[in-house]
């Protein structure tokens, strides 16, 4: 039975009756829609979807989320003249921009030339702040730890970074990312190519640093649960201190393979750190590009961060008098 | 119970193997591939280049037979034929001849339209009722001059009519400005200019798409990299500029068949000291160009009937695919220069022959 710890569904689905979870605390909206059992969610996860809980930061997020997404829907669909089979065709195409440079830090400026994205960036960003104040209550109310909120606040940070703090630090909003699949993609090159190779900025190098640390933790923690899934690690609470369990093999597995192991505890500290130093370390090295730094090459190569190759010195026209 | 779970696994496997290779046809270039390396070991400054695809281009872009070449001695042709305003330098033999493959390369065809008579009004060669007569008077001094001033882009190779016309009347690969997309009116739709299609002169990417009214057509600063470590006041180029300027770093890739390290190290685009030296011949190019629509065709506009336009009434202008057609050199390096020593600047001819006249 070689496959019984390696596959990608779960393979028992365990139902008892459907659980309405804690009471709440005074003060707290009543959850609502009972929900019921998905086979194929519990393939995944816990087949009990529901009950949900809205509450007032819940249903004020759905609401200017919705907002920002039908004023960049309703641009994308103008730009191909209202017609729903181009609107389909060129969708990753589509793109809602910033407001154009000459407008500066504007507020009021015509809704084609940027007004548009400055509603719809301000209607997402309160969104995604009303989410978060959700998740920090949700946690609250559970009496858990924030941990969760504050891994999305360091997420928001980098998305706050691009919209709004650098193109304020910079006057003008026509620095921040448009609103679209290809654009945004396009943005993220010719930012790199305007600042002089975003590759030589340590703090683009720090958040790399991070994102793949996170994804070989999540490897490493994901890889070693699964196998000592034969002696139930899934369920490693109870097993942690005990001697030959799942969780003390899963543990004895890495300290003999590079003589150190983490804790059923301290792994997902580990994860925590890394996921979160991501976009804060990301969120700075976008901060300071154009701000304080102009040429991440050339900064670069002044402190002698780059190797320098053998020139094959072709001359500049500029400074040869061939051209101009 | 054994037997559904294993099912179910294997299903699953199956079905996203079947999307991801489904969707890995669409990328695959079967192999061999071939690389060049281009600039200093560890750089990547490669080319790819697929052998098949070469080929299929190769046989794409030959030059057509060299024929004969002419005596330059003897009667000059403004003394022998009435109206030579631009050729009357060349000997009656070189003339005759230049104008034989000016029919084989602009009007091939066998048709009352073509022939002579697509630039010359039937039974009288002197007469200038006929536009393209004025047209191609033009385009011969622009043949001479890129052949002179511009040999800074056009080297030992050099051009003729061919290397644009192809046996076509109209260059098969032209441009005019485009049609301004209003059909948002008032949403965002037209914030900054025609952008965020797939557009075709920047390799289906969302860029701004004609990068050639202002690169092509006006003296629009190229440079976007800082050079300065620091920000400087003039250094304010804007991030909507540097995606036009990709635009046309997309249309010059593409036009020419090459990736970005043909001209330049991509670690740093601007620095002229790790760039190869193919770069200052497009930087060149892109002045000729420059040249070409502002100084030949455009003025022409008066001269061309609404068919040979634009949908904005503009003429049809040259970029780099005009040319090159996805060739690094148009017709691969065919060489021009040489064979039609017709087609270089009349002062040039004026010292290796008599002249008279």
């Amino acid at each position: 039975m070689a496959l019984e710890y390696q596959y990608l569904f779960t393979r028992i689905q365990v139902r008892g009756p459907h659980y309405k979870g804690l009471p709440l605390p005074a003060g707290d909206d009543t959850r609502t829609n009972d929900g019921g059992f998905s086979h194929l969610l519990g393939k995944i996860g816990d087949a009990q979807f529901g009950p949900f809980y809205l509450g007032t930061y819940g249903v004020l997020a759905l609401f200017f989320g919705f907002i920002a997404f039908e004023i960049i829907g309703l641009n994308m669909l103008a730009s191909v003249n209202w017609n729903p089979m181009l609107f389909v065709r060129d969708l990753f195409w589509l793109s809602l921009d910033p407001p154009l440079p000459q407008h500066g830090l504007k507020i009021f400026m015509p809704l084609a030339e940027g007004g548009w994205w400055l509603l719809a960036g301000f209607s997402l960003t309160l969104s995604l702040l009303l989410w978060w104040a959700r998740s920090y209550a949700r946690a609250r109310s559970l009496g858990l730890g924030t941990h969760t909120s504050w891994a999305f606040a360091a997420a928001l940070w980098l998305f706050l970074v691009l919209g709004f703090i650098r193109p304020v630090f910079m006057g003008n909003w026509s620095e921040a990312v448009p609103f679209g699949i290809f654009s945004h993609l396009d943005w993220t090159a010719a930012f790199s190519i305007r600042y002089g190779n975003l590759f030589y900025n340590p703090f683009h190098a720090l958040s790399i640093v991070f994102l793949y640390g996170s994804v070989l933790l999540f490897a490493m923690h994901g890889a070693t649960i699964l196998a000592v899934g034969r002696f139930g690690g899934e369920r490693e609470v109870e097993q942690a201190y005990d001697r030959g369990t799942a969780m003390e093999r899963a543990g004895l597995f890495w300290r003999w393979t590079m003589g150190f192991n983490a804790t059923s505890e301290s792994i997902h500290r580990w994860a925590w750190w890394f996921a979160v130093l991501t976009p804060i370390t990301g969120g700075i090295g976008i901060l300071v590009t154009g701000t304080l730094v102009d040429n991440w090459y050339l900064w670069a190569m002044d402190r002698g961060f780059v190797a320098a190759y053998p020139p094959i010195a072709t001359p500049d026209p500029y400074l040869t008098g061939a051209g101009r | 119970m054994r037997w559904n779970s294993t099912n179910t696994t294997l299903i699953g496997l199956a079905g996203i193997g079947a999307v991801i290779g489904f969707g890995l046809l669409f990328t695959f270039e079967r192999l061999p591939i071939d690389t060049v390396q281009g600039g200093f070991r560890g750089t990547s400054m490669g080319q790819v280049i697929n052998p098949r695809t070469a080929a299929v281009m190769a046989a794409r872009n030959v030059a057509p037979p060299v024929p004969e070449a002419a005596d330059p001695g003897g009667d000059r042709a403004s003394a022998v034929f009435e109206n030579v305003q631009v050729l009357g330098h060349l000997s009656v033999e070189q003339f005759n001849r230049i104008m034989q493959v000016m029919t084989e390369w602009i009007y091939p065809n066998e048709n009352i339209a073509e022939g002579c008579n697509g630039c010359h009004v039937p039974g009288n060669f002197a007469s200038d009722d006929i536009y393209t007569k004025h047209v191609a008077r033009r385009m011969l001094q622009m043949t001479m001059s890129l052949n002179g001033t511009w040999q800074t882009h056009t080297g030992e190779v050099g051009v003729t009519c061919y290397t644009c016309h192809r046996g076509n009347a109209v260059p098969a690969y032209v441009w005019s400005a485009p049609v301004p997309n209003t059909a948002g009116g008032g949403f965002a739709a037209v914030a900054s200019g025609e952008q965020n299609r797939p557009g075709r002169n920047v390799g289906l990417a969302s860029l701004p798409n004609d990068p050639f009214t202002p690169y092509l057509m006006g003296n629009e600063e190229i440079r976007m990299q800082g050079r300065d470590q620091h920000p400087r006041a003039e250094s304010r180029q804007s991030i909507q500029q540097t995606e036009w300027n990709y635009g046309l770093m997309m249309h010059m890739s593409t036009s020419l068949g090459v990736n970005c390290t043909f001209c330049h190290n991509s670690r740093a685009f601007s620095n002229w000291d790790e760039s190869p030296p193919q770069r200052l011949t497009a930087w060149h190019g892109i002045r000729m160009v420059r040249d070409i629509n502002t100084n030949y065709i455009e003025p022409l506009r008066e001269r061309f009937p609404a068919n040979r336009l634009g949908p904005m009434g503009d003429t049809l202008k040259v970029n780099c695919t005009t040319c090159h057609q996805g060739a690094y050199e148009p017709l691969y390096g065919a060489p021009m220069r040489v064979n039609y020593p017709e087609l270089l600047p009349a002062p040039q001819r004026r010292a290796e022959g008599p002249r008279q006249n």
